[in-house]
């Protein structure tokens, strides 16, 4: 195990590096080498397996589109058309469960870290990037204010499946955004995600007053 | 070791007072009071003086003490070292961070095997270990001089942009890197600033800061424990101590800060 990091480290330093402009060709050659040496020295803890480290499409073109590099327009059309075939809708069409339930949610960003038990429900974290309501002020600002969304927007039933989408797959509507796929990587229940719509598009939830 | 922490502490008050500047003033006050009350006295100093002594002290089968070990500076040198590392290292053909090169050390001055000297990388409850202590008393010996980390030597290169590409590498359950928190101005996690860490000023503020007493934990906490941290909130699997990838990450950040004053180990909440 260890000679293989040793031989994979080597492997990795050993081309010439530092050329002032970098061709694609050599952009890649590095994204393979900046994986290799990534997996060489992450170990698998708890429930946190290495096949995290394994991007799949939306994580692979994100990444290659950053760092300065602007998202091309049918990158990000492609992103988006096949994220939002994806989601899976309610089967019986609701999409309004508990919003007291979906503070709750809010609230916690307990889930998924090798520290975490297996099979625990899952927070959401919403305050940790987003504003929600004016009894919450410890909330963070990676995402925009979401204080009085239903009351904005209106209490639509189109309005209400968009926010169940945009929860269950950010990427659908908003190609390489901040926000986890909630749904899509089974972050959060379909139950749970019912319940933080609850709270964004109930007339009844704090954020609406 | 009776190091007055104040004027550290003041500038980062203002620092943070200038990055709250458009947040509600209720919250902005009372964040800087409870900064300011921290600030009083660090008792990272006793894991300075441990450091210090560990240091010194003869260890290990060949019962040789570290002081003849080349941080980056020449044998012995501590004054200054931390400021050029990480660093490619000729003895060990390897780009080297401050941990792993102590790692290094202990192995070919002190007789340890690597699997012994990486083996308790960081405190805990009831748990102090030498590697906490050495780091704390290394980089207090840097305290109020200029990161100048070179990046010149071809694996250093390297290191540095393998380091950029994993700190854009989008990952895990929550597609998270760490550009998502820290590749943008002026963010917030909860009441949490996040330094924009692709910047110059935001880099030396943050790289400056640590190693870190958490006040939280009762700890001295090492760069690498920051690097191991934040990716365990990223959902990654557990990035390995003294590991190329971690060396490499610290070189891009290292490198990012060069020209800010050195002022650690300080506090954090």
């Amino acid at each position: 195990m260890k000679n293989t990091k040793i031989i994979v480290l080597t492997a990795a330093v050993a081309v010439a590096a530092g050329c002032a402009s970098m061709t694609q060709r050599d952009d890649a050659a590095l994204n393979a080498k900046a994986l290799e040496l990534m997996k060489a020295s992450f170990r698998e803890q708890g429930i946190a397996k290495l096949d995290r480290l394994v991007q799949d499409d939306v994580q692979r073109l994100c990444s290659e589109y950053s760092d300065g590099k602007a998202l091309p327009k049918d990158v990000a059309e492609r992103i988006e058309k096949a994220e939002q075939a994806s989601i899976k809708y309610p089967a019986d069409g609701k999409y309004l469960g508990d919003w007291k339930n979906g503070e709750r949610i809010a609230q916690t960003g307990v889930g998924m870290q090798f520290s975490d038990t297996a099979g625990a429900a899952a927070g959401g974290n919403c305050y940790a990037c987003h504003e929600l309501t004016k009894q919450e002020l410890a909330f963070g600002t990676i995402g925009p204010s979401l204080y009085n969304f239903g009351k904005i927007r209106g209490y639509t039933p189109d309005m209400q499946k968009y926010a169940f989408g945009k929860v269950y797959n950010s990427e659908a509507y908003s190609a390489c955004s901040n926000m986890p796929r909630f749904g899509h990587n089974k972050i959060l229940t379909e139950q749970q995600i019912k319940d933080v719509v609850a709270l964004l598009m109930d007339p009844g939830s704090p954020v609406n007053k | 070791m009776s190091r007055i922490n104040r004027s550290v502490v003041a500038a980062l008050c203002v620092a943070a007072g200038a990055a709250l500047a458009q947040q509600p003033s209720s919250t902005v006050q009372e964040i800087e009071k409870y900064r300011a009350a921290l600030g009083d006295g660090n008792p990272a100093e006793l894991w300075e003086a441990r450091g210090e002594a560990i240091w010194k002290e003869k260890r290990g089968p060949k019962g040789a003490s570290l002081e003849r070990c080349d941080l980056g500076m020449g044998p012995g040198v501590v004054k200054g070292a931390y400021t050029v590392l990480p660093k490619y290292f000729k003895d060990s053909d390897k780009v080297e961070d401050l941990e792993s090169r102590l790692v290094t050390c202990m192995v070919t001055l002190q007789g340890f095997t690597p699997e012994q000297a990486k083996k308790d990388p960081f405190g805990g409850p009831g748990k102090k270990v030498a590697m906490d202590a050495l780091v704390a008393y290394i980089t207090a010996e840097s305290r109020g001089m200029k990161m100048n980390v070179a990046a010149s030597h071809p694996k250093e290169i390297e290191a540095y942009e393998l380091g950029r590409k994993m700190f854009f590498f989008r990952g895990g359950p929550h597609d998270f890197a760490c550009a998502t928190c820290h590749g943008s101005d002026n963010l917030r996690i909860r009441l949490q600033d996040l330094p924009n860490l692709t910047k110059q000023e935001d880099a030396r503020k943050a790289y400056t800061s640590w190693p870190a007493y958490r006040v939280s934990q009762g700890e001295v906490r090492s760069f690498q424990w920051r690097l191991y941290d934040c990716f365990r909130q990223q959902r990654f699997p557990e990035l390995e101590f003294v590991s190329p990838a971690s060396i490499a990450l610290t070189m891009f950040l290292a490198k990012n800060s060069n020209g800010g004053t050195f002022n650690a180990p300080s506090i954090k909440r």
